[in-house]
């Protein structure tokens, strides 16, 4: 069900676009106007997400992290699973962000001859460390279409990622990568049970929606041939702010730039915005040093506090009569 | 909001990187690259025409000039039929390099641009260097 409509939208999508892209008049359309309210959604609903995040308040410190807290000096802290410190956070926080610790811990019960095992599962850490990286590594090699002059480090990515030499244009290590990681991303939904169970359109979505962007962008650079200085007359343009479209750019191109138009315009509004949120992650961002500091509860008001003091001078007569013993006579 | 200072910051970060492309070209002009075939062999021909049309020259000439290799090199065969039925001799120095003689202007032009590092002058010598006779 979940798959039909994904697969039904980024397909409408596809057609929509290659209606628009070869159609003369409506090229400026989909080559300039889509993109430009694409990415204004993207950055101002992005924008708007983690703000609202940020208002939401976190009481208090979440000490439940796997590792020794800080404790008596005989007893050995876990210095980076639960750190105390701010060094000691923006390590956990580099290794979950670049290298996704918390997938690594990703582990599988197992019946085995009656028993309960638990083992390993390393296969999801892996596919997600290829598909994030990749399209990592992607987004940053497209910055070449975008500026001039090209920067040297983008420069020099683009030369490590097609450094194969296989066919030319040279083959990219990473498009290869990022379509074996969505594909696999996309079966491991589809073929294991319980993860079909609780996959919605919400999942196949997105993963639908990169393999399109990949396989039309693979397409466009090994199969479907477009003219690469129009295509970056193109971006250059949607840039710099004096959009262009020059003639004979092939479908394909309009295709590719809808589907990713989409992923941005899309991105605020979904499960995405883990590339925000993965930074705001409470078990992750906050040293535990609860015993250490004081941490006031964030929606606290001032509360009419009655002092002793202030009750005994209230009742200090009848207290005397009834024989209670008093602080000051 | 709540640790407004952090978030903002890496918020303004990523904002800032989004707009990378938007930022570093303010107030810059840029030029689509106009690759020049104004070389004495192109300017003799009666009717300027490449090995294939210019279409599909400017999409997919690194595609053919790649399959030249493979043919010339590892089959042996230097013979290529184009489209119009023209017998054309398989070679990047003596047949593309021959009328494009100016690699600076027409191959670099657009090559920088897009920012393609082709290997083919790994190996093969640029008309400069064969005049030169290096």
């Amino acid at each position: 069900m979940g798959i039909t409509v994904s697969l039904g939208a980024v397909l409408a999508i596809i057609f929509v676009a290659l209606i628009g892209g070869s159609t003369p008049g409506l090229q400026y359309v989909f080559g300039v106007f889509l993109p430009y309210v694409a990415f204004a959604v993207f950055l101002a609903g992005f924008a708007y997400r983690v703000v609202n995040w940020g208002r939401s308040p976190v009481p208090f410190r979440i000490p439940t992290t796997a590792g020794q807290e800080y404790s008596l000096p005989w007893i050995k802290q876990s210095k980076i699973d639960n750190p105390s410190t701010l060094w000691g956070v923006l390590i956990r926080m580099a290794l979950e962000i670049l290298v996704f610790r918390s997938l690594f811990r990703n582990t599988k019960a197992e019946l085995r001859s009656g028993h309960i095992v638990f083992g390993p599962a390393k296969w999801l850490w892996l596919g997600a460390l290829a598909f994030h990286w990749s399209f990592l590594i992607i987004a940053i090699r497209h910055v070449r279409l975008f500026v001039e002059p090209i920067p040297v480090v983008v420069q020099a990515l683009d030369t490590v990622d097609g450094m194969l030499q296989i066919g030319a244009p040279a083959l990219y290590i990473t498009d290869l990568l990022l379509v074996v990681a969505v594909t696999y991303l996309f079966l491991r939904r589809l073929v294991v049970p319980r993860m079909r169970y609780i996959s919605l359109p919400a999942d196949y979505f997105p993963l639908l929606l990169i393999f399109a962007i990949a396989t039309t962008g693979i397409l466009m650079r090994y199969f479907i041939r477009v003219d690469i200085v129009g295509v970056k007359t193109i971006l250059v343009g949607l840039s710099t702010f004096h959009p262009t479209i020059p003639e004979g750019i092939g479908a394909i191109f309009f295709i590719h730039l809808t589907l990713v138009a989409v992923l941005l315009a899309y991105f605020p509004f979904s499960k995405l915005m883990h590339l925000g949120g993965v930074f705001l992650s409470p078990t992750r961002n906050l040293a535990n040093n609860n015993r250490m500091k004081r941490h006031v509860n964030p929606w606290n008001y001032p509360v009419k506090v009655h002092t002793y003091e202030a009750y005994e001078n209230e009742f200090r007569e009848q207290m005397k009569e009834a024989g209670i013993p008093v602080e000051r006579e | 909001m709540y640790d407004a200072n952090k978030i903002l910051i890496g918020l303004a970060i990523f904002l800032g990187l989004m707009t990378y492309p938007v930022w570093s070209g303010l107030g810059r002009a840029v030029q689509a690259p106009k690759p020049e075939i104004d070389t004495p062999i192109i300017q003799k021909m009666p009717e300027k025409k490449c090995v294939e049309n210019t279409h599909f020259m400017k999409t997919t000439h690194m595609q053919l000039i790649n399959e030249w290799r493979d043919d010339a090199l590892r089959k042996g065969e230097r013979e290529y039929t184009n489209a119009r039925g023209e017998k054309v001799l398989m070679s990047l120095q003596l047949t593309c390099m021959n009328c494009h003689s100016n690699k600076d202007k027409f191959c670099d032009s657009c090559h920088n641009y897009a920012g393609v590092n082709p290997y083919c002058w790994d190996c093969h010598l640029t008309p400069k260097q064969m005049k030169e006779g290096i």
